[in-house]
Formats: C-alpha cells, sequence, structure tokens
C-alpha cells in the first residue's frame, strides 16, 4: 500500500510561494490539501515556508482528520517563528480539545503542548485540565504527558494551577496506559525539580506493580525505571517485590528485562539471605544470556551494562563464559565488548579454553580488536598467577607470527607481566630482542626499553642494545627518551665499566643541554645530582623495589558502581559515567542556532601556544647543586618508571571542595581533561588552586605542571600531588607556588603560560593570568610620614596614572577594606570638591613599594588611579589587577 | 533516571536528513545531521561505530536499514535499551506500512511517516508499536477513508494488541516450531559453544478474543502435575514471551495463556544451551601444492537419524582471495565459486540422515605474493540446512486449546522444523 507522496516534492522553482499560497486558499477542498502537503514537503526539505503561516492556519478548521494532523504539524515547526500569529491557532485548539471525537481532543492537547510559545501555554490550561479527567483513557494518557511538556515551559504554572495533584491523580487511573504515562510524566518533573513531587510510597508501589502486569510494553519500562527509585523499608519488603517482579524477566522486550534486572539488582542490596540471592543470580543468568541474542545495537548497551552487573555480582555469569565468545559476524563493537568481558569471567578453570580464543582473535584483521586480544591475554596472566605461565607462551607464539603490530601489542603486556612476576619469565628475553628492530610504536619501544634496563644484568649485550637508540636519541618521542634515560641510568648503575660510563654522558647531556622537554630536562638533573653526590643513594632509589601491580583496569570504584548500576539501561550505564557528567540541562534551543555556523576543529587551537613556550633550558652547571627535597619521594612522583606503573595509586588528602574555578583548558581542548585553575594567595603564601576534570572513559594519572618563564618568575613549589583521577571524577589541589624562578626578560605582563601533561595524552599547554593581587603582601603598610617621604623620594617619572571608567565607588569605607582585604593598605584620605582621594600602600616581594592615590566622585562611573613606584612599568599590571577585584564587588 | 529521546530522524546512506520529527525542541537538525554525516564518513562501515554516540551534550543512537537511518537524539539520561529497541520497532511499523523500508518509500509515504511519528512516540517517549493496530486509525493514501477515525479501542487496553470484532469463517491457527542450531567449533575440532535458539511463530486467524492455552512437554509444568515425564519432558533454559502472554500466570503455575494477536507473531522463544552434536559435521583438508596449486578436499557428514532428511544444505567454504581457476568434483549436489564472497559453496538439495558426501576442489594460486601480506581475513565455514518434521531438543505441543465465548471450534496446525542459525567451524 505504498503512497505516491513524492510528487509533492516536485515544485516549480519559480514562484514557489506565491503559487503554494494560492493554492492553499482555493476553495476545492481537494486543492488545499494538497498544497498543505507540499508545504509540508518544502519544510520536510528544509524550505523555509514559514511566510505561509497565515494560509497554512486557514485549512485548520477542518473535518478531515488527515489535513488538521499536517496543520498541526506546520504549526509545531513554525508556532516559535510566528508567535504572534500562532496565538490565531489558538481558538481552533480550544475547539478541537472538546471535539467529540476522542483523537482530535488528543491530538489537539497534544499539538498545543509541543508549541513552546507563551502566549498559547497560557490557553494550553483550560483543556489539559479537561482533557486529564477525559472520559477516554486515549486522551487521559495525552494530557498526562503533557503535563510534562508544560512543566518543561513552565513550571511555575503547573504548581499553581494543581496539575501535579491531577497527574498524581492518574496514577490510580483504572487504565495500565495512563499510569504508565503519568509515571514517565512524574518522573521527568521530579529529576527537574528539586522539591518533593513523586515520592513512591507502598501504596503507589502497589497500585504501580499491578499496572505493571497489564500495561504495554514501553509502559512496563516506565514502571519499571521509576520504581527501582523505591527505597524497600527491610528485606522482607524487598523479597517481596523481587517476587513481583522476576515475572518481567520473561518478556520478550529487551527493555523490560533490562529495567527488571536493574530493580531487582536494587532491591538485592537490602536482602541479606544468601539463598535468596544465591536464587536471583540463577534467575537472573539466562535472561541476560539471552539478550545476546537480540539485535547487535540491543547487544551492545547489554554487554556493557553486563560489564557493570558482573563487577558487582561476579557469580551470576560465572558459567556463561562461553556465550561471550565473539561470533565471526559480530560487529566489531560488539566483539570489544564480548572481550572485556571475558576478560572479567576468565578464572583458572576456563583460562585454556579463553586463551584458545583470545589467540584465534589475534589473527583476525581488525587491527584494534587484534590488538586488544593480545593485551587481553596480558591482563589475563596479570589476573591469574597460575595461568601466567600459559598465557606468556601464547604471546611467545603470537610473536612468532611475526605481524608487526601484534609483537609491538605483546611486548607491551610483557613489560606488564615482568612487573607483576618480577625474576621469573626472563628467559624469554632473548626472544623478545630479536624482534627490536621492528618496534616503531612509541610505547613499545619504550616498553622494550624498559626491559632491557630492568634486566641490564642478565642481558649480555645490553649496552649495544641500547647504544642502538641512543644515536636517535632527539628524534625519539618523549616517552622513549624518558625510557631511554632510565634504562641508561640503571645499566650503569648495574654495570659502572667504561661504555655505559660514556653512554650516560651522552643521555644526560642529550637529556638536559639538548631538550626543550621539561620533564626529560627535570628527570635527568634529578639523575645527575644524585650520581654525581651520592651513588649509593642513586642505587637504592633507581633499583628501588617496586610496587606490586593489579590488574584493576576497567575496574570501577564502588561507589560509582552503585550510581551506576542504579542506572542500568540508561545512558549513564552505557557511558560508565554518572548522569551530570554528560547531561547539560538546556531548556529550548532559541531557533538561531540552526543558521548559526559551529566552529569546527577547534581542537588543537593551543598549539601556536607551544611552539613559543620554550622552557628555559639553563647551561648545566658542573657540579650541580644537591636537591633540598627529599629525593625518593620526589623521584616516585616523577614516575621514575614512566607508564608503566597505572595502577599505583598515590592516595593525596584532597583539599575541600570550594568555589568553582576558571576554566583554563576546556574539555573540548584537552580531549576531555578539563583544567580549571586560579592563582591564590593564602597565609603569606601563593598557591595556584586546580581543578582537574575527567571526562575522558579512562583513567588519567601520572599528571606533572610546568611553568613558562614569566615576569615574576612563577613556579611550582614542589610536585603537583595529584593521584589518579577516574573517569568521570575530578580532583582539586592546591600547588604552592615560589618566585623568582625562571624571569621572562623584557616587559612586564600578566601572561601565564602554562604545560600539563600525564601518562595518558599529549602534553597540554593553556595561558592563565598572573594577577599582582596575589603578590601583594601581608606587610605593605606604610607609616604615613614613610609614604610621604618615599613619594617625594621618587622622581616624577616614576609616576603613572589610568582612568578606569567602568568603576564606581559607591561607599568609601567598603572599599577601603576591600583594598585591604587584598594587601593595599589605607593611609589618608581627603576631599577634592565632590571627589576624595585615597591615598594607599602597598608592596610586593623583594621590597618593591607600590604607592597608590585613587581619586573618584562618589556614586559616579569612573576611578582615576594614580601610582609612583621604583618600578612604574609595572603599572598596566597593577591597573589590570585593581580593575579586576574592584569590578567583582558584591 | 527519566529521559526521553529530543527528536527522532530518518536519514540516508550518506546522514543527510531525510525526514524529522522533533519533539522537544532542544536539539538542532542542522547539528545533528553535519555530527552524523561526519560520523559516518570518517568510519566507512557503520559497523565499525558504537551505535551510542555523543557529542556536544547530545547523545546520538542509531541503527541501520537498509538504506536508512534511523536515530534518535537525546540530552538527558534516557533509556538506551528502550530507545534502540523502539527504533527498531519503528523499522517494523514501516515495514508493515510500506512493505519495505527504504529511501524512496519515506518519501513516497512522508504525510503517513509524519502521522505515525507522532503516534508512535509523544515527547520522546515510546507509546504504541503494534503495526496492526496502527493500521486501524492511520491508513495511506489508498486505504484512507472520509471518515473521522477513533482511537481503537486496543490503544488504551490491557489488551492493547488486539481490536476487537474481528471476524473469520474459518477459525484457524497455525502454529511452527523452529529451533535454530547455533554452534560454534574451534580449529581443533572442539564444540566451543552450542545452543539451540527455538521460536514458536504463531499465525492466528481467530474471530472475537479468543482465549488460549497451550501445553508443552514442560518437564518443571509436568512434574508438578505428578506426571510421568520419561523420556519426554524437556527443560527449558530461558522463556521469552510476546507481550500477549500472562508472566504472572506463567510464573504461578507455568501455564501459557493469552489472547492472541491477529495474524503472525512469535507467541515465545526459548533457549537451550545444552551441548548439541553438530548435525551437519564438515572437515576439510587444504593441501598446498607447490606456491601456486591447492587442493581442497571437504567431508560433510550427516549426523542426525536417518528418517530425517535436511533439505537446502548450503556449505560456504572460504577462500583465499586471489584463487584463480577452480576445478570442483562432487559425490553429490553443484559446487560453485563465489568470488564475491571469496567462497566456495557448495549446494546439496537433499541430504539424508547418516550419509558421507565429498567434495574435491582444485586451485591456481598467484605465484608471487606480497612479502608484508595483511593477514587474510579467516572465514569459518558456515553451513546453513533445514530439517523438517525435526527438533533438537525434543519439544512438543501437547495442545492448544482456543476457548471463545461464541463458542466456535478452532483448527490448530503444528508444525517442527530445525534450521542452522550461526552454524561456524573455524578452519585451521
Amino acid at each position: 500500500m505504498s503512497g505516491h507522496d513524492s510528487k509533492y516534492f516536485s515544485t516549480t522553482k519559480k514562484g514557489e510561494i506565491p503559487e503554494l499560497k494560492e493554492e492553499l486558499n482555493s476553495q476545492y477542498k481537494d486543492k488545499r490539501k494538497d498544497a498543505v502537503k507540499k508545504v509540508i514537503a518544502a519544510m520536510t526539505v528544509g524550505k523555509d515556508v514559514s511566510s505561509l503561516f497565515t494560509d497554512v492556519l486557514n485549512c485548520m478548521q477542518t473535518e478531515n482528520l488527515e489535513l488538521k494532523k499536517l496543520v498541526y504539524l506546520y504549526l509545531i515547526n513554525y508556532a516559535k517563528s510566528q508567535p504572534d500569529l500562532a496565538i490565531l491557532a489558538v481558538n481552533t485548539f480550544v475547539k478541537d480539545s472538546q471535539d467529540p471525537n476522542p483523537l482530535i481532543r488528543a491530538l489537539a492537547v497534544r499539538t498545543m503542548g509541543c508549541i513552546r510559545v507563551d502566549k498559547i501555554t497560557e490557553y494550553l490550561c483550560d483543556p489539559l485540565q479537561r482533557c486529564l479527567k477525559d472520559d477516554d483513557p486515549y486522551v487521559r494518557k495525552t494530557a498526562a504527558i503533557c503535563v510534562a511538556k508544560l512543566y518543561d515551559i513552565n513550571a511555575e504554572l503547573v504548581e499553581d494551577r494543581g496539575f501535579l495533584e491531577a497527574l498524581k491523580e492518574l496514577i490510580s487511573d483504572n487504565n495500565p496506559m495512563v499510569v504508565a504515562n503519568a509515571v514517565a510524566a512524574l518522573a521527568e518533573i521530579q529529576d527537574n525539580s528539586s522539591k518533593p513531587i513523586f515520592d513512591i510510597t507502598t501504596s503507589t508501589l502497589t497500585k504501580l506493580l499491578t499496572a505493571l502486569n497489564e500495561c504495554t510494553e514501553w509502559g512496563q519500562v516506565f514502571i519499571l525505571d521509576a520504581l527501582s527509585k523505591y527505597k524497600a523499608a527491610d528485606a522482607r519488603e524487598a523479597e517481596n517485590i523481587v517476587e513481583r517482579v522476576t515475572p518481567r524477566l520473561q518478556h520478550a522486550n529487551c527493555a523490560v528485562v533490562l529495567s527488571a534486572v536493574k530493580m531487582i539488582l536494587q532491591q538485592m542490596e537490602l536482602i541479606s539471605s544468601p539463598d535468596v540471592i544465591r536464587n536471583l543470580c540463577k534467575k537472573m543468568a539466562p535472561p541476560l544470556v539471552t539478550l545476546l541474542s537480540a539485535e547487535p545495537e540491543i547487544q551492545y548497551v547489554a554487554l556493557r551494562n553486563i560489564n557493570l552487573i558482573v563487577q558487582r555480582r561476579p557469580t551470576i555469569l560465572a558459567h556463561e563464559i562461553k556465550v561471550f565468545f565473539c561470533k565471526y559476524n559480530d560487529p566489531i563493537y560488539v566483539k570489544m565488548e564480548k572481550l572485556e568481558i571475558m576478560i572479567k569471567l576468565a578464572s583458572d578453570r576456563n583460562i585454556d579454553q579463553v586463551l584458545l580464543e583470545f589467540k584465534e582473535y589475534a589473527t583476525e584483521v581488525d587491527v584494534e580488536f587484534v590488538r586488544k586480544a593480545v593485551r587481553a591475554i596480558g591482563r589475563c596472566a596479570i589476573k591469574l598467577e597460575r595461568a601466567a605461565e600459559r598465557c606468556i607462551s601464547v604471546l611467545l607464539e603470537l610473536i612468532k607470527i611475526k605481524v608487526n603490530y601484534v609483537v609491538q601489542e605483546a611486548i607491551i603486556v610483557i613489560k606488564d607481566i615482568f612487573r607483576r612476576y618480577p625474576n621469573t619469565y626472563e628467559s624469554i628475553i632473548a626472544t623478545l630482542c630479536e624482534s627490536l628492530d621492528t618496534l616503531d610504536e612509541p610505547e613499545a619501544k619504550a616498553s622494550m626499553i624498559w626491559i632491557i634496563g630492568e634486566y641490564a644484568e642478565r642481558i649480555d649485550n645490553a649496552d649495544e642494545l641500547l647504544e642502538s637508540f641512543l644515536e636517535t636519541f632527539p628524534e625519539e618521542p618523549a616517552q622513549v627518551q624518558l625510557q631511554l634515560l632510565t634504562a641508561t641510568v640503571k645499566l650503569f648503575l648495574k654495570k659502572p665499566t667504561e661504555g655505559p660510563q660514556q653512554m650516560i654522558q651522552v643521555v644526560l647531556n642529550n637529556a638536559t643541554v639538548e631538550t626543550d622537554n621539561p620533564d626529560l630536562r627535570d628527570r635527568a638533573y634529578i639523575y645527575w645530582r644524585l650520581l654525581s653526590t651520592d651513588p649509593e643513594a642513586a642505587k637504592d632509589v633507581v633499583l628501588a623495589e617496586k610496587p606490586v601491580i593489579s590488574d584493576d583496569s576497567n575496574q570501577l570504584d564502588s561507589s560509582l558502581l552503585d550510581e551506576l548500576l542504579a542506572n542500568i539501561a540508561t545512558l549513564s550505564s552505557v557511558y560508565h559515567k554518572p548522569p551530570e557528567t554528560f547531561i547539560t540541562r538546556v531548556r529550548t534551543v532559541q531557533k538561531t542556532e540552526e543558521e548559526e555556523e559551529f566552529a569546527e576543529g577547534t581542537e588543537g587551537g593551543y598549539t601556536e601556544t607551544s611552539s613559543s613556550l620554550v622552557v628555559d633550558g639553563g647551561v648545566p652547571l658542573p657540579q650541580p647543586p644537591p636537591a633540598a627535597a627529599p629525593v625518593p619521594d620526589l623521584l616516585d612522583l616523577m614516575g621514575l618508571d614512566g607508564g608503566d606503573d597505572n595502577n599505583a595509586i598515590v592516595p593525596v588528602d584532597q583539599p575541600a571542595a570550594g568555589p568553582p574555578l576558571p576554566v583554563v583548558l576546556p574539555a573540548a581542548t584537552g580531549q576531555g581533561l578539563e583544567i580549571s585553575g586560579q592563582l591564590v594567595r593564602k597565609d603569606g603564601q601563593i598557591f595556584y588552586s586546580l581543578n582537574f576534570e575527567n571526562n575522558t572513559n579512562i583513567p588519567l594519572d601520572g599528571f606533572m605542571i610546568q611553568f613558562n618563564k614569566n615576569t615574576f618568575g612563577l613556579a611550582a613549589g614542589g610536585p603537583l600531588q595529584v593521584p589518579q583521577v577516574q573517569p568521570g571524577t575530578s580532583v582539586r589541589t592546591l600547588l604552592p607556588m615560589v618566585l623568582f624562578q625562571n624571569i621572562a626578560p623584557g616587559p612586564p605582563n600578566s601572561v601565564l603560560q602554562v604545560a600539563v601533561k600525564n601518562n595518558q595524552q599529549p602534553v597540554w599547554y593553556f595561558s592563565d593570568r598572573l594577577s599582582l593581587l596575589v603578590l601583594f603582601m601581608e606587610d605593605g603598610r606604610m607609616e604615613r610620614s614613610a609614604f610621604l617621604e618615599t613619594w617625594k623620594s621618587l622622581p616624577d617619572s616614576n609616576e603613572v596614572s589610568k582612568e578606569i571608567p567602568g568603576i564606581t565607588i559607591n561607599n568609601v569605607d567598603a572599599t577601603i577594606e576591600q583594598l585591604a582585604s587584598s594587601n593595599m593598605f589605607f593611609i589618608a584620605k581627603r576631599k577634592n570638591g565632590n571627589q576624595e582621594v585615597l591615598y594607599l600602600s602597598a608592596k610586593i616581594p623583594k621590597g618593591v613599594p607600590f604607592l597608590i592615590e585613587l581619586t573618584a566622585v562618589i556614586g559616579v562611573p569612573g576611578l582615576k588611579c594614580a601610582i609612583k613606584s621604583p618600578t612604574p612599568e609595572m603599572g598596566p599590571l597593577f591597573f589590570e589587577a585593581l580593575e579586576t577585584l574592584l569590578s567583582h564587588r558584591g | 533516571m527519566a529521559g526521553a529521546a529530543s527528536a527522532l530522524f530518518l536519514l540516508d546512506i550518506k546522514g543527510r536528513v531525510l525526514v524529522w520529527r522533533d519533539y522537544r525542541g532542544d536539539v538542532s537538525a542542522v547539528q545533528a545531521e553535519r555530527f552524523f554525516s561526519k560520523l559516518i564518513e570518517k568510519e566507512g562501515e557503520p559497523d565499525a561505530q558504537d551505535p551510542v554516540v555523543y557529542d556536544n551534550g547530545v547523545t546520538y543512537m542509531f541503527v541501520q536499514h537498509n538504506n536508512v537511518y534511523l536515530m534518535t537524539a537525546s540530552r538527558q539520561n534516557c533509556n538506551a535499551a528502550s530507545l534502540l529497541l523502539f527504533l527498531h520497532r519503528v523499522v517494523d511499523v514501516f515495514k508493515h506500512y510500506f512493505e519495505e523500508l527504504e529511501e524512496e518509500s519515506l518519501r513516497d509515504n512522508f504525510v503517513v511517516v509524519y502521522e505515525l511519528l507522532d503516534e508512535m512516540m509523544d515527547f520522546g517517549y515510546p507509546q504504541y508499536t503494534e503495526a496492526k493496530i496502527l493500521s486501524e486509525f492511520i491508513k495511506t493514501d489508498a486505504y484512507r477513508m472520509e471518515v473521522s477515525q477513533r482511537p481503537p479501542m486496543a490503544v488504551t487496553n490491557a489488551v492493547s494488541w488486539r481490536s476487537e470484532g474481528i471476524r473469520y469463517k474459518k477459525n484457524e491457527v497455525f502454529l511452527d516450531v523452529v529451533e535454530s542450531v547455533n554452534i560454534l567449533v574451534n580449529s581443533n575440532g572442539q564444540i566451543v559453544r552450542s545452543e539451540v535458539v527455538g521460536a514458536l511463530k504463531m499465525r492466528t486467524y481467530l474471530s472475537g478474543m479468543p482465549e488460549c492455552k497451550l501445553g508443552l512437554n514442560d518437564r518443571v509444568l509436568l512434574e508438578a502435575q505428578g506426571r510421568s515425564t520419561k523420556g519426554k519432558a524437556i527443560d527449558l533454559d530461558d522463556i521469552k514471551f510476546h507481550q500477549c502472554v500472562r508472566l504472572a500466570r506463567f510464573e504461578n503455575d507455568r501455564t501459557i495463556s493469552f489472547v492472541p494477536p491477529d495474524g503472525a507473531f512469535d507467541l515465545m522463544t526459548y533457549r537451550l544451551s545444552t551441548q548439541v552434536k553438530p548435525l551437519i559435521w564438515v572437515e576439510a583438508q587444504i593441501e598446498r601444492h607447490s606456491r601456486s596449486r591447492m587442493e581442497i578436499t571437504i567431508k560433510a557428514r550427516s549426523q542426525f537419524k536417518e528418517r530425517s532428511t535436511a533439505t537446502n544444505v548450503e556449505i560456504e567454504f572460504p577462500m583465499p582471495a586471489d584463487a584463480t581457476n577452480p576445478n570442483v568434483r562432487t559425490s553429490m549436489g553443484s559446487a560453485a565459486y563465489a568470488p564475491e564472497n571469496d567462497a566456495l559453496c557448495w549446494k546439496i538439495k537433499s541430504f539424508p540422515g547418516g550419509k558421507e558426501y565429498m567434495l574435491r576442489a582444485e586451485f591456481r594460486l598467484p605465484s608471487i605474493t606480497a612479502e608484508e601480506a595483511v593477514p587474510e581475513r579467516k572465514a569459518p565455514i558456515r553451513v546453513k540446512f533445514e530439517i523438517p518434521y525435526f527438533t533438537v531438543s525434543g519439544i512438543q505441543v501437547r495442545y492448544l486449546k482456543i476457548i471463545e465465548k461464541s463458542g466456535y471450534q478452532a483448527l490448530p496446525w503444528v508444525r517442527y522444523i530445525t534450521m542452522a542459525g550461526e552454524y561456524e567451524l573455524r578452519l585451521v
């Protein structure tokens, strides 16, 4: 029964709109209908037909349902652009909402709710009130959703007109579909409100559980999702609820099944009887397995959820690992998720079969999948001690196939295996070294170099092997350079002979004088200092025993897991992130946004900065001064062994959360890493208050920070103490700062260029402002006499002044207090006509005073500011700081 | 936790918007189109892309059907399973309406498409997806009548899948028990996984509001009734029912009772994960003579009772992409080289139980190969077949009772068939 609507798309180009206008006003019904179809066709292909608004509206009063629907559709699309004309439709809407045909009543109220024009919304209330009490359930179910629509446009109106109460009454409606829609509407309203609107009481629970048996499959999902928030009073009630919900596991609709699983898991938290738990797990396993026979997209959602479920209840699917074996025709996104779950379910009992599978996958064609399969073997080796040897032999077999990316991936995971089981599998090093020449990926190279350094004493030609890399040292990526540096030091400490000694000279030279990379340089200097002051200490530090690693990658933190499990089947459970990390509450996007050009390719916007951010290497001293900080700590924090201890978490006390900081590196630029920061002064010290927010889907660790040369030589006073940041979380820290470290020559400016890196991402560069406000010292108060004397002693050429037009002084005392809080101290004031003149003093480090004269008329915009200082070139910075401070007044 | 879609898009193969319905006014079609077309352009195959993607505050979820993408956009933490499944149901509804869902049929029926999108989803919440009932009040031009339609009672009824007042002269029910065997054999010849997925496919042509009750040889039920179950009863691992089946009743006493929809539907599906002996076993020997010639010997053996016969057997054997000059001989059936699939396809019309057939093939291969050859896609041997009048599980329909208040007699017809599902044997 195919239609022929496509003919409406082909219209004559010339005078299309006038032609349509004429047809819309035709006296013949059929012609008018055809014309409206043409208008909708034009709208569909994106032409602007809003100018036909009144003409289309004229067709609204019709008995023909099809035509009416089309006019309504037109209205939904264009009412916003013609709000004044849209009001003309109200009469028809109101009339239709009382039509004898329930289809038309529902259509009217459904459409009105979609028209987001304030004036129309006012007229919606009365029809909505009626429709909520309509005899026909079809109208009531539409009205229920319409309350949520109205709430989205005007929440107050909904509350004032008592729609919430009416909606709550619908929960007791005798029609299950009405109940389900009322639940969906209430749940959404509750999500957007801080007031308790939709509390599920015991009696609501009973009603909803009854409706569950009778409403449509989609309605069952609404009800189950809403009920999963219900907190049972005790284990008994929880068991009762679960009993009512378990039959849903047999529903053909996968969404019903997943929502039922969510609800059962929530209630299980309250149940303590191991028998009941075991029984429930047994009941949930088959439906979860059957989800894998669904459409691939559903399988994907199911797999992401199963990943969460097995983390909380590993027993559920412990015996079902085979169903996660990849099929040849599975889409790649399904295969990737299956692999993840196979690793989670791998055990001593099934590892042989699992390894056979992984080996099979490692010879497939999709490179990403193959790499993941190889990595999976490594992760199983780390997880299952007894199977490690078998895992290694599979890896060695794979290396023999000599497919380049397989070899490289294998070497990366073998490095981890060496970390996990030191001094166990070194016999295979010789085999690994055979592949040395084929390595071209930084991570694989770095891993191989780490292995050589770590086992230098067992590899006869370790020095030769490392030396082969040294020639290309300057061209290597940072990751490889760092590992080469460390490995060479290890080699030297283990074999302090002539060869290594020469090598270490070359490396240290390359890694200090010749490099622009601050991390490399810092690490090299630390080694250098250590080696030249106390070689024994160097041994203790560099060759120290490393903490044991475990495979907790992709293992979620327990509270996050709780939250995600409460969100089973939703996007949150697919992303493995709490909802607030990806939900942005946007009430209404203005139509204009469509026309707006969106800037493309914003990523990499900071690349120009990176080239200008050349951190000065300095001249290496023949005998570098011994480092003041306790060295082992420093080395540890610097991530001596590079990326290989991802799993070692350094616990750090997190400073209590304060007010939000300005964003200095937006997530869009930082590939999901958002950094906010601000310089602050606390107790006479400068800190950089920083917040790292991880919006990526991997944990980030090994954070380090570096500041470019700046006017005041501001630099980090210690290492950046940031622990591993889990996906979807953020970490706040206070970094103590010191002054006069790397002073930039040239005229003073307030630019502070910062570089931040971590183990997972490239180095990020961003710019912040260095405000003088944080430099003003607590002891900047001058005696009146001293002030006068200094003022006189400085030549007039040391005076600079500026008019700041945007600032109004309303209250002298408040202003003085405000300035004092930023360490600008009041000395005297006088009146000059209607002007107030204030004198203040301030001091920045190295004892540089600022003598300040502020002139303003109270209540009138405009502030004149004059300063005298031995360093008048600081003037612009001072004015900038003053302006920031005073314009931020409450 | 509540959440709904903001808009639903129907896009062409390049990701351009054909039709879209804005439910919440908080996403932009231009932005969605730009994002999505970039995505599919980048990935080449849609397969490679996760079906749930996030961009700039909006989550897009999509499925593909023929040359059309169906996609939701959402700004809330909506139920991903429900929305993706809903998209598949939308496909079903469109297929019911237009016979086939493709770019052309959407253009040809855009008025109905809008009407359906308005009825199936409200404010981004899935509402109603029963194609049969929808077509009672939303009709395409050819069937549209000038009377004003009313919503069928079914839309809001507890029985939302069946309208009242259906009449047939002859009341009949056809029940097909279809079992698909999924099997995966690894290169060592071990069965890595095997399962049977069964479906009870029904076609009902019944008047009025019939009450149906289905009896199976379900061990749990028979034991509960204290009947002997010797050799006849079966254990069903996981059963899924069509929404018409009363789940609570089944949970209580294992009775399968329902008011069926009109026409075709899947009454229930079930799964058995017991070890199944591969019904058709395939072994292959590959010999590479010198570097340019390859000889393959394939043995296919039927491992079921002689009284059954497999029909339409197809054995797809993967071949190197650069094989030429095939020379194939078979002891039964016909075989042809299908270079477009890089496979040798062996078809046997009728394959009785307990038989073994052979295929021998010889191919030429180019004697020169690239030194750094990319590994070949290692496809498994795939087998298709059907065995009528036979089920692996031994499931039996004991009775199908149909009771309607008018008291007519209805005839139930039951058929059994087993077929190959995902039947893969990996090569060495």
